[in-house]
C-alpha cells in the first residue's frame, strides 16, 4: 500500500511489510480462529484431562506409599519399644533371680554358719565342761596328795595331827 | 542524487524513534538488574518473584514497543 | 511487488521481510479468506506437533512417565501453576482457554524458527486476534463477574480524592493500550529476531564475511529459542494478570 503511494522510487528500498498488507489479514484470522478452536477442543476434551487424572493418580499413589511407610515406621518403632520392654523385663528377672539366689545361698550359709557355731559352740562347752572336770579332778588329786604329803610330812616331822586339821589347813591354802 | 524531502524527514525520524527502543532496553535492564541483586541478598525470596520480574520486564518493554509501532507507522503506513 | 526492483542491488541482497510473506499453496495466488496459505500449513503443522505431544505423548498414562509424557506434564504443570499463583485459585476454570493460549504461542513461536519455516506468530494480524480475544473475555468476564464494580478498577480509591479523576484517565488508558502492547510485543520480536537472522544470512554472500555471519547467526538463534519461550511465557502471563484484574477489579 505504501508503496503505490509513493512510487517506484521507494520500492527499491522496502518490500513493504507482509503484516501490514491487510489483503492477507481475513485469510490469517480464519485460519486462526480455526486453529484456536482445534487446539482448544483438543486440550480440553482429551489432553488436559488425561494429564490431570495421571498427575492426581501420581500424588495419590505416592501419598499412600508415604503413608504406607509412615505406618511401617510406626511398627517397627512399636516392635523397637516391645523388644526394649522385654529386654527390660528380661534384665528385672535376671536380677530377680540372681537376688533370690544370692538371698537363698546366703540363708543356706547362715544356717549352715549357725549350726557349725552351734557345733562349734557345742564342742567348745562340752570340752570346757571336760576341762573343767578334769580340772575338778586334778584339783581333788591335787588336794589328795596335798593331805597325803602334809600328813606324811607331819609324821615325818614326828608329830601327829588330825586328819581334819590337815584337810582344812589344805583347803585354806588352796583356796587361798 | 535526487530525493524527495519528504522522505528523509521520514527516515531521520524512524532513526529517531530507534532511540526509544534503546530507553526500553535501558528500563528493561534496571528491572532484571535490580531482580539480581535483591535475589543475590535473599535468595530464598528470589523464586517467588520471577513473576514479577516478568510482568516488570514487559511494562517496561511496553514502552519500548509504541516506539517500534511508531516506527512502523512511520516507514510504511505514513 | 517489489522483486522485480531487487534484482537492480548490488550482489548484497537484504530481503529480511519475504519469509513474513502469506503465499497461495495452491491455485493462481490471489488470497481469499478461505484460501489454504502457508499460514494455514503451518498452524496446522503447530495443531499436529501439539496433538504429537500432549495427546500423543500422554498416551501412556503411566504412573512412572515416559520423555514425551514428563515433557507434557511439564508444561501443564507450568501454565497451572502461573494460573494458580498469578491470577488466583478462582481462575482454575479458565485455564484450559489460557493453556491453548500457551501451548498456541510457544510452538508456533519454535516452529517458525525452523529454517524455510513461516512465523506464524509474527503478524499483527494473529498476535491482534490473540490479544483482544484476551481483552474482549476479560472484559466481559470483568462485567459479568463484578457487574459495576467491574469499574472500580479505574477509580483507585487508595489515591487521595483530587488526584482520581486523573488516575483514572491514565488507567483507563492503560486498559485500553493492553492489547496493543500484548499483540505488538509478541509479533515485534518475533518478526525483529527473524529479520536480524536473516540480515545475518545476507551478509554470508561475501566470502570473507561469511563466517562471522555463521556465527552470528547461530548466537542469535540461541537467543531466538530463548525469545520464543520467554514471548510465550510472557503473552500468558499478562493474560493471567489481566484475568486476575477481571476476577478482583479492587486493587
Amino acid at each position: 500500500m505504501a508503496t503505490e503511494t509513493h512510487g517506484a522510487e521507494l520500492a527499491t528500498a522496502e518490500a513493504g511489510m507482509p503484516q501490514l498488507d491487510f489483503a492477507t489479514f481475513p485469510n490469517q484470522i480464519f485460519w486462526l480462529l480455526v486453529t484456536l478452536v482445534v487446539i482448544y477442543f483438543v486440550l480440553s476434551k482429551i489432553a488436559l484431562p488425561r494429564i490431570s487424572t495421571v498427575l492426581a493418580e501420581r500424588s495419590g499413589t505416592i501419598m499412600n506409599d508415604i503413608s504406607a511407610a509412615e505406618e511401617l515406621k510406626l511398627k517397627a518403632k512399636e516392635a523397637e519399644a516391645a523388644y526394649n520392654a522385654a529386654l527390660a523385663e528380661a534384665k528385672s528377672e535376671a536380677q530377680r533371680i540372681s537376688n533370690e539366689t544370692r538371698a537363698a545361698i546366703q540363708a543356706d550359709l547362715d544356717t549352715a554358719l549357725a549350726k557349725a557355731d552351734a557345733q562349734i559352740a557345742a564342742k567348745a562347752a562340752e570340752s570346757e565342761k571336760a576341762i573343767n572336770e578334769i580340772r575338778d579332778g586334778a584339783m581333788d588329786s591335787v588336794k589328795a596328795v596335798a593331805k597325803d604329803t602334809a600328813k606324811e610330812i607331819v609324821a615325818a616331822l614326828g608329830s601327829t595331827a588330825d586328819a581334819r586339821t590337815i584337810t582344812a589347813a589344805v583347803t585354806a591354802r588352796m583356796k587361798g | 542524487m535526487e530525493g524527495n524531502i519528504a522522505e528523509l524527514g521520514k527516515y531521520i525520524g524512524v532513526g529517531l524513534t530507534a532511540i526509544g527502543m534503546g530507553g526500553a532496553a535501558i528500563g528493561v535492564g534496571n528491572v532484571a538488574g535490580n531482580y539480581l541483586s535483591g535475589a543475590l541478598r535473599n535468595p530464598s525470596a528470589a523464586a517467588s518473584q520471577t513473576a514479577t520480574l516478568f510482568i516488570g520486564m514487559a511494562f517496561a518493554e511496553a514502552l519500548g514497543i509504541f516506539s517500534f509501532l511508531v516506527a512502523l507507522l512511520l516507514m510504511f503506513a505514513v | 511487488m517489489a522483486t522485480e526492483a531487487h534484482g537492480s542491488e548490488s550482489s548484497l541482497a537484504f530481503h529480511p521481510m519475504d519469509q513474513f510473506k502469506p503465499v497461495s499453496l495452491f491455485g493462481d495466488g490471489t488470497i481469499h479468506w478461505y484460501t489454504v496459505t502457508n499460514v494455514t500449513l503451518w498452524m496446522a503443522i503447530t495443531v499436529l506437533a501439539i496433538v504429537l505431544l500432549l495427546v500423543v505423548g500422554s498416551r501412556g498414562r503411566a504412573m512412572v512417565p515416559s520423555k514425551g509424557q514428563s515433557i507434557a506434564e511439564l508444561m501443564y504443570g507450568f501454565v497451572y501453576k502461573m494460573v494458580e499463583d498469578v491470577a488466583g485459585k478462582d481462575a482454575i476454570r479458565y485455564f484450559p482457554y489460557i493453556m491453548t493460549l500457551f501451548s498456541f504461542i510457544v510452538f508456533a513461536n519454535i516452529l517458525g524458527l525452523l529454517p524455510l519455516s513461516f512465523t506464524t506468530t509474527s503478524h499483527i494480524a494473529v498476535t491482534g486476534v490473540l490479544a483482544l480475544l484476551v481483552f474482549t473475555f476479560v472484559t466481559v468476564l470483568g462485567f459479568v463477574k463484578n457487574g459495576s464494580k467491574f469499574l472500580a478498577l479505574f477509580w483507585i480509591s487508595s489515591a487521595p480524592l483530587a488526584v482520581r479523576p486523573l488516575l483514572a484517565v491514565i488507567e483507563l488508558i492503560s486498559y485500553f493500550v493492553r492489547p496493543v502492547s500484548h499483540s505488538i510485543r509478541l509479533a515485534g520480536n518475533m518478526m525483529a529476531g527473524h529479520a536480524v537472522i536473516k540480515v545475518f544470512a545476507g551478509f554470508a554472500a561475501i566470502a570473507a564475511i561469511s563466517p562471522v555471519s555463521i556465527l552470528a547467526i547461530t548466537a542469535m538463534y540461541g537467543l531466538e529459542i530463548l525469545v520464543a519461550f520467554i514471548q510465550a511465557y510472557v503473552f500468558t502471563i499478562l493474560t493471567c494478570v489481566y484475568l486476575k484484574d477481571a476476577l478482583h477489579p479492587a486493587h
